[in-house]
């Protein structure tokens, strides 16, 4: 399964008896009815840890392109009317400034080793705490309510896994907690985010920006309000896409296929 | 009003200071610079007229290295190609095959191991990359294991190893154009070349055609010669490429910190004390 296609529903299931398991693309399965695959029988993997590294790589790419102004800063060096670079054009820096953090997992943990070589200060908000070792090799403190984190942060990254309780993590409430000077960045799942909330407070500067590496859905309409706004960066869920990443990640599905169709322990399955 | 002018603040190169604005300063002591850069001053000219010359290296590391990082990892994951896909209004939209080169895991050349060559080495070290760094002088060993760079004597080694070349020199007659058609096509046809010192310290149109003939992957920079670019120059048509409009010292941080050092410069020499950031000509 690639990107969510073939659509996995129950005609598709009643359709094919002796299908045995399914592999989907990448570490995200919200696209998937976890207890329908199951009353059929059908046994389905994932490729949970090859597309970290990448997906943090992608998180701290929105970050700087966004606080440096980096896609606008494109559109002056090319365009046809530009006739100087301005002095006071001017963008934010990330040393010194906090990095909320929110979903610690393998994703969020490596976004925080990358932020704290850039002199930031980083809050996770997390289900769980982590350890003090793994807290002290990134200076992460951990915040117990994601208010204090959101307060605090001038970047709030989400890489939290799309859930029943994750769904609209991000709304009206969450965005005015924010600094109105504070960014989001999201390399989760657009529906984390209460996107017409999203667009209200860009439009009110209720937040200053977003940099999103996903939206619902993929891809938006044309006419959506989020592709017009300058201080809005979007990229087309590329997270995971790189030549070495998208090939490993075929040969670990090939890998659950194989075992699977033998009835033999799956790697990567989801239960 | 000229008898009292004792110091100068230089913003981005402005006033110029040629010999007709410097005779007519005779109380001129001390020119402050914005930023790190020297080369669009004649450092022999000012210090014949005694006058004392500053810069302000401390205030610019992180702000230029961080925007070294944001070159590289937007290049390699085409970030600006794949914004203007995710918000073309024609549906030409293929994720699947819109792929990116890692950077994680991939071999980085630091050509220039300064204030901000190291910087960037800090920074690359925690996307575990392979470091490899060439530079006028060897660093001290503890600098090098603290960030895990390997030095290269000859420029050659690290060309031919990279996924990513990172510039980040001053320059100088020694530096101009220091990057040419020789040192590219030492390069990998994988490899990425990222400019965040002076537009002069590539060979520009051997640039243009080593990324048209795919001799490198793409290139990011930062800085051209001139800046801007003629609007129907070569390389602002070219899709491997990305051009930012000097952005390197660029935030409200760094400036506020610039501006400071540079007064912290003028007050020194206008009491006569050492100043901290001083210049001589070589």
């Amino acid at each position: 399964m690639w990107y969510h296609k073939p659509v996995i529903n129950e005609e598709l299931l009643q359709s094919l008896p002796n299908l045995k398991i399914v592999a989907s693309s990448g570490v995200g399965i919200d696209h998937l009815d976890l207890n329908l695959l199951s009353s059929y029988g059908v046994k389905l993997s994932n490729t949970p840890f090859i597309v970290s590294t990448d997906t943090a790589d992608m998180g701290m790419a929105l970050m700087l392109a966004s606080a440096r102004r980096l896609v606008e800063g494109y559109q002056m060096a090319v365009s046809p009317d530009t006739e100087y670079f301005p002095a006071d054009w001017l963008g934010d820096e990330l040393s010194g400034a906090t990095l909320g953090i929110v979903g610690m997992g393998t994703i969020g943990y490596k976004v925080a080793k990358r932020a704290k070589a850039f002199e930031m200060k980083i809050l996770y908000y997390n289900r769980n705490q982590r350890n003090k070792e793994e807290e002290s090799a990134v200076g992460a403190v951990y915040c117990k309510k994601i208010d204090d984190l959101l307060q605090q942060s001038d970047f709030v990254l989400l890489s939290v896994n799309l859930t029943p309780q994750t769904h609209k993590l991000i709304g009206k409430r969450e965005l005015e907690l924010m600094k109105p000077t504070a960014t989001l960045i999201n390399i989760s799942r657009g529906l984390v985010v209460d996107q017409d909330a999203l667009v209200e407070a860009l439009q009110n500067n209720v937040i200053k920006a977003a940099a999103l590496d996903v939206t619902y859905p993929e891809p938006l309409p044309r006419d959506h309000p989020l592709l017009k706004m300058k201080n809005v960066i979007i990229t087309p869920h590329i997270g995971s896409a790189t030549k070495k990443t998208r090939r490993l990640m075929m040969e670990n599905m090939i890998e659950s296929i194989q075992v699977g169709l033998t009835g033999l322990p799956i790697p990567n399955e989801v239960l | 009003v000229s008898k009292k002018v004792q110091a100068i603040y230089l913003w981005w190169h402005k006033p110029v200071i040629d010999q007709e604005l410097l005779q007519s300063l005779p109380n001129l002591k001390v020119i402050a610079n914005s930023g790190v850069g020297m080369d669009h001053l004649d450092l022999k000219l000012v210090h014949s007229f005694g006058v004392k010359m500053a810069n302000a290296p401390r205030a610019v590391s992180s702000s230029t290295a961080d925007t070294g990082m944001a070159l590289l990892l937007a290049s390699a994951r085409r970030l600006v190609e794949g914004y203007r896909i995710a918000i073309s209004s024609g549906m030409e939209y293929c994720e699947a095959d819109f792929l990116g080169v890692e950077v994680t895991g991939a071999t980085l050349g630091i050509i220039g191991m300064g204030r901000i060559g190291y910087k960037i080495a800090l920074r690359a070290k925690a996307f575990e990359m392979n470091i490899l760094y060439h530079n006028r002088t060897r660093r001290k060993e503890q600098e090098e294991q603290a960030v895990g760079a390997t030095y290269c004597e000859k420029v050659d080694s690290l060309l031919q190893e990279a996924d990513f070349v990172m510039v980040v020199v001053s320059l100088t007659p020694q530096t101009h154009k220091l990057i040419g058609k020789r040192e590219m096509e030492l390069m990998k046809p994988t490899a990425t070349l990222i400019n965040i010192s002076r537009g002069a310290v590539i060979d520009q149109e051997a640039l243009v055609t080593a990324l048209q003939t795919g001799v490198i992957r793409a290139a990011a920079l930062d800085v051209t010669y001139p800046e801007p670019l003629p609007r129907d120059h070569a390389l602002l048509k070219l899709k491997n490429v990305i051009i930012t409009p000097h952005l390197g010292i660029k935030t409200h941080k760094a400036t506020c910190m610039i501006t400071e050092e540079a007064v912290e410069n003028i007050l020194a020499a206008l009491n006569g004390l050492p100043i901290p950031s001083e210049v001589l000509p070589s």
